[in-house]
């Protein structure tokens, strides 16, 4: 193999459909952009549910005095100390639970104030009108319903309730728009592959006579096509590159530009995680085209 | 050589076979004429040595090997020993002479210093030394069929397929161009050459292959055109 014969040809090839050549490129950046894009947000939104999780505990409110009569299964009022016992121990048997912490209803009406301060709301609540609870914190936190099966129809608890569903949207929020992130991702890839496999009719078209002569005289099939596959790999790859610094931009612009200074609350990816998608985004960008070459040549390139 | 065995070849969509039961022998060191009228099957005969078509039916045996069972990656292998030229010469016109034989050698990967070597050798073989700097469209008709047979020849196949290698040129050139191919001929290459020139069948008394709506119906040593008389 004659690398400076199969470069010619290449730069042959590529200037000759410098149009085609120049819309695989921006075609690929594009599509390998979003896909980049898309695991970058999968990466934070796991990054977001590692740290939420793991600061949300499962609440089981017990029944209030005020309750009683509410028909309700706090019709009999308050529970009584020997049912907070009995659910406090059985807690601690199951292998689920992490942790079990007790908040009193002076305790959660502290917490109530830190967080409404002396807003005219906050004014209006009593102590004894905060239910006492237990904060139990799940190893696994999405195991929630275990929780709740077991304990929601005891006497005396009034509910459990998972503070993950109030998170849970955002998260959803999330997965969505990286789904429609991957959809629009998959359309541009098949117009990346169509305009590909394009190309490379084309590019076979105009180079017939040479590829003629090349069967004729006993070229292998692997040198006849490795100028069309490799033109194809590098259109591919400088798309790639400039879906690196999509993403990279994107990174710097949105998130350390931007979002990072709104919402200081959120824990953001950092560079490890663009890193980790860079390598991958040019791997593809390589082999896709070069492998959607090969099948168009088959079809276009009798060898 | 080349060894036909009952081979029929009918193309798809088509009814009437292109080549019906064909057996021959062609040994090593032979020069055969093939002639028939336009459709008789000289051109798919052609296509089955090259393999660029398979048969329908029977064996094409070319170089000692059976072309049904020659797998298509060894197919380039098999190529390389065989010359091929045509009346439409089909050489790269944005290259050089020299270029476009060097072509030949580049593709299937010879190392420069060979085809620097072989390049002029071969162009002065066939009457065109000095003219490796000159474009083919600078040539006259008889000049591009020798730049085409240089790159036929450039590899010394062990057989040469002509097909109707003359077709474009005058009575005088065409002596020429057959002159160069019995040169090739006595170094030992087989030379196949389909062809329509009763002038040179008859001259160079070969052995002839007649062709007739896909049937071989004549073979004959030192044989002359013979139809149409």
């Amino acid at each position: 193999m004659r690398a400076q014969f199969v470069l010619s040809e290449i730069g042959v090839g590529l200037r000759r459909n410098l149009t085609m050549t120049f819309a695989v490129i921006v075609s690929v950046a594009l599509s390998l952009g979003l896909f980049g894009a898309s695991l970058l947000m999968s990466d934070q939104v796991d990054k977001m549910k590692g740290y939420w999780y793991d600061k949300v505990n499962v609440s089981i409110f017990f029944c209030n005095k005020n309750d009683a009569g509410s028909g309700t299964h706090c019709a009999k009022g308050a529970a009584t100390e020997q049912q907070k016992n009995d659910i406090k121990a059985e807690l601690n048997r199951l292998p689920l639970v992490q942790s079990v912490q007790y908040e009193s209803s002076d305790a959660a009406y502290k917490h109530y104030k830190e967080q409404f301060g002396d807003t005219p709301v906050a004014g209006l609540v009593t102590p004894d009108q905060l239910p006492e609870s237990f904060r139990v914190k799940l190893k696994d936190p999405t195991k929630f319903a275990v929780i709740k099966s077991a304990f929601s129809e005891r006497p005396g608890v009034q509910e459990v309730q998972d503070q993950r569903g109030t998170v849970e949207p955002l998260f959803n929020l999330l997965d969505g728009m990286r789904i429609a992130a991957l959809c629009v991702m998959m359309l541009m890839l098949v117009v990346a592959l169509l305009l590909i496999v394009n190309t490379v009719r084309v590019s076979a078209f105009s180079r017939r006579r040479e590829t003629g002569i090349m069967r004729l005289v006993g070229a292998s099939s692997f040198y006849i096509q490795m100028p069309f596959i490799m033109e194809a790999a590098i259109a591919g790859l400088i798309g790639a590159v400039f879906a690196c610094v999509l993403i990279v931009g994107g990174k710097y612009a949105l998130i350390n530009n931007w979002l990072a200074k709104k919402i200081q609350v959120v824990n953001f990816i950092g560079w490890d995680s663009v890193a980790s998608v860079l390598p991958l985004v040019l791997l593809i960008g390589l082999l896709m085209p070069a492998i959607a070459a090969f099948f168009a040549l088959r079809k276009y390139l009798k060898v | 050589m080349i060894r036909f065995d009952n081979v029929s070849k009918t193309y798809p969509k088509q009814n009437r076979p292109a080549l019906r039961d064909v057996s021959l022998e062609i040994e090593r060191g032979e020069f055969i004429f093939l002639v028939g009228s336009s459709g008789s099957g000289k051109s798919t005969f052609l296509r089955l040595l090259l393999r660029e078509e398979r048969a329908s039916h029977g064996a094409v045996h070319v170089l000692g090997k059976d072309l049904a069972k020659l797998s298509n990656w060894k197919l380039p292998q098999m190529r390389r020993q065989v010359g091929t030229i045509f009346q439409d010469f089909r050489l790269l016109p944005n290259k050089t002479v020299g270029q476009n034989v060097a072509f030949a050698l580049e593709v299937i990967g010879k190392p420069r210093g060979q085809i620097r070597k072989t390049v002029p050798e071969v162009l002065e073989l066939v009457g065109l030394g000095g003219k490796e700097d000159r474009m083919p469209g600078e040539l006259s008709g008889g000049e591009q069929q020798r730049v085409a047979i240089a790159r036929a020849f450039v590899n010394r196949p062990m057989l040469l397929i002509a097909d109707e290698p003359t077709g474009n040129l005058d009575p005088q050139t065409s002596v020429g161009i057959m002159k160069l191919l019995d040169r090739i001929n006595r170094t030992g290459t087989t030379v196949v050459m389909a062809t329509h020139d009763q002038q040179i069948v008859d001259q160079m008394r070969k052995r002839v292959m007649e062709l007739e709506k896909g049937r071989l119906v004549r073979d004959q040593s030192r044989g002359v055109y013979g139809y149409q008389h």
